[in-house]
């Protein structure tokens, strides 16, 4: 198990209110898109960037890399955030999220956006293709590791669970999935609306690796990755329990912003409290 | 005319055992229908490349898509009903939005799945297939032409879907014949209506072709085995000789080779066209032979359709 130093702890922290900041920001220029989900996301994207996955933005289908599915694809403010700091494409490119022409698809896109592996947005298919490629990576004797990041209220899609029973089948133990459990979806908590609980014990069922944490405590997210790591003959979930629109102080665990803009005035105290990350 | 039968999925199973020794990043997926859908023999001989999906489809084709984004070329079964409309919205999503190396070979396609019924009898997987951006739609005439097309669908880039039937149909090309993706073959010349078909009506259309014969009118035939993309060139060819034309698949009338025909000709050659198809209705059970008799696909209905639109013609 590796320890981590504070300082890196820190360095990663402040990672993370860069990509949310970039988001807010992405959003608010193309007057759409989705904050609560791309901020309760954020802590994970910024670990597995910037620490977990062995990635080159300088040569991006080097064949050891490890990989990343974006299955709940309207956090994609956040990946591509991620994206441009790592050096995949410019920062400045960020502001034409959602415009036409633009390679920042609403949805992560791969044959629009370099770094992109699949595409996704439609729901509920980000495992299946995560799948695919442990799948490859085994017959390749490859030593990459695919991350997914699911929403919660996706689990609600069948094909998660057909994909689950795949990955325990194959004992696709490169693989790991993040759920971002923020515990609520567009028309309410996903508890009332189609209740997931008790969510662990259908992992385990499943015959998963099961590691439950708080999504937003950098320390852990690192900490169940190389857990999931040292894992072997069978995938790892990891649900990290996260809140909806994490960092801006009117957004977290409000529904309402699922899939809304800010306006101006939301936009100014947003970055305030994020910090300018221009 | 006397035929010799020969099976698609025989054919298709030659053709990925010998892909699958060419090729080691060739990978094949099936929903639990190995055995029907003959992937099972790519199974026996390359047991490490084959992963069997369960009763899954949508997995199926989501997984597939991840081993092609991976670099792997990737071949995935079942019967048509399920590997077109139970998933069509991860074919969309996960592989032709993607434009990933994805084959789907579907077997089982069509009125002639017979006692099984209408739940199993694919009649809309050309048509929601064809929609598809980036898909190309390949219907084999007969087990020669299903080898070849096979054969060269491994070396093209991109999605595609190929449609199979389950029975055993009339061997109308050869193994010498050229296939090429894209590109219909003339079978037979004739200068007073074209017969353009796919799948085993187009050994129906020769049949029809001859009784046309015997009654003074001279019938082309064309094999549209790639139904998108559509080989203009040779339909726009060939009614510029006959100056009509009857379109035969078995198929729902609606949205599959005649719809694709109807679409090309109506902003280009406006010549007279009949459709043979099923009627945009579901199936039922019974023998084949009767369902293509009560479903309008046989000589006769080619036949019958020949003289009408010959009559449109004239007029």
């Amino acid at each position: 198990m590796t320890l981590y130093d504070d300082q890196t702890i820190q360095d990663l922290e402040a990672k993370a209110k860069t990509i949310r900041c970039h988001a807010i920001k992405m959003i608010y220029a193309a007057k759409s898109g989705h904050p609560g989900g791309s901020l309760s996301a954020a802590d994970l994207i910024t670990a597995l960037f910037f620490k977990i996955m062995k990635h080159d933005p300088n040569n991006p289908h080097w064949e050891e890399r490890d990989k990343f599915v974006l299955s709940k694809g309207h956090a994609a403010p956040s990946y591509y955030a991620a994206l441009a700091e790592c050096g995949y494409f410019p920062i400045d490119e960020l502001l034409t999220l959602r415009k036409v022409d633009s390679n920042l698809q609403g949805h992560p896109c791969r044959q629009k956006t370099r770094g992109v592996e699949v595409s996704t947005g439609s729901l509920g298919q980000g495992l299946s293709m995560a799948n695919g490629l442990a799948l490859a990576a085994k017959l390749d004797r490859s030593g990459s590791r695919i991350y997914c990041i699911c929403g919660d209220g996706e689990l609600q899609e069948g094909q998660n669970w057909e994909a689950a029973m795949l990955a325990a089948q194959y004992k696709l133990d490169n693989l790991t999935l993040f759920i971002d459990r923020n515990k609520l979806q567009i028309d309410g908590p996903t508890e009332q609306v189609m209740s997931l609980e008790p969510l662990a014990d259908k992992w385990l069922a499943f015959g998963w690796n099961l590691i439950e944490i708080n999504g937003h405590d950098m320390r852990q997210i690192l900490e169940a990755c190389d857990k999931a790591k040292e894992t072997t003959g069978k995938p790892t979930v990891i649900i990290a329990n996260t809140i909806k629109g994490k960092g801006v102080s009117f957004m977290e665990g409000a529904i309402g912003f699922h899939g809304k803009a800010p306006n101006e005035d939301e936009y100014k105290i947003a970055l305030k409290e994020l910090g300018d990350c221009a | 005319m006397k035929w010799m039968y020969t099976s698609q999925r025989k054919e298709y199973a030659n053709a990925l055992t010998e892909v699958g020794k060419e090729r080691t990043d060739v990978v094949v997926l099936d929903a639990d229908l190995s055995s029907s859908t003959r992937t099972a023999e790519f199974a026996k001989n390359f047991p490490e490349r084959f992963f069997n999906c369960g009763i899954a489809e949508q997995n199926m084709i989501g997984t597939a898509a991840g081993l092609a984004a991976a670099g792997k070329t990737v071949f995935a079964s079942t019967f048509a009903a399920f590997a077109t409309g139970r998933c069509w919205d991860q074919i969309r999503q996960a592989v032709a939005y993607s434009n990933l190396d994805v084959k789907i070979v579907a077997t089982h396609a069509g009125i002639t799945v017979g006692p099984d019924g209408a739940t199993h009898q694919a009649l809309e997987d050309i048509a929601i297939m064809r929609v598809l951006p980036n898909m190309t739609v390949i219907v084999p005439a007969d087990g020669a032409e299903t080898y070849k097309a096979i054969k060269a669908i491994a070396n093209y880039k991109g999605p595609c879907y190929v449609r199979l039937g389950r029975s055993d149909v009339p061997l109308v090309t050869s193994m010498e014949t050229p296939f090429e993706v894209g590109k219909a073959s003339l079978l037979k010349e004739g200068s007073d209506i074209t017969l353009a078909a796919c799948g085993q009506m187009v050994a129906i259309c020769l049949e029809a072709a001859e009784e046309l014969e015997s009654r003074g009118i001279s019938a082309e035939v064309l094999n549209v085995s790639t139904i998108k993309p559509l080989d203009k060139d040779a339909i726009a060819k060939s009614v510029e000789k006959t100056g009509c034309i009857v379109t035969a698949e078995e198929h729902s009338i609606e949205g599959g080779l005649g719809s694709a025909v109807c679409e090309f000709l109506c902003e280009t050659y406006s010549v007279p066209q009949q459709r043979i198809g099923t009627p945009a209705c579901f199936g039922e059970s019974g023998e084949s032979d009767a369902l293509m008799k009560k479903y309008g696909l046989t000589k006769e209905h080619v036949v019958e359709a020949s003289e009408k639109v010959i009559r449109r013609k004239k007029q």
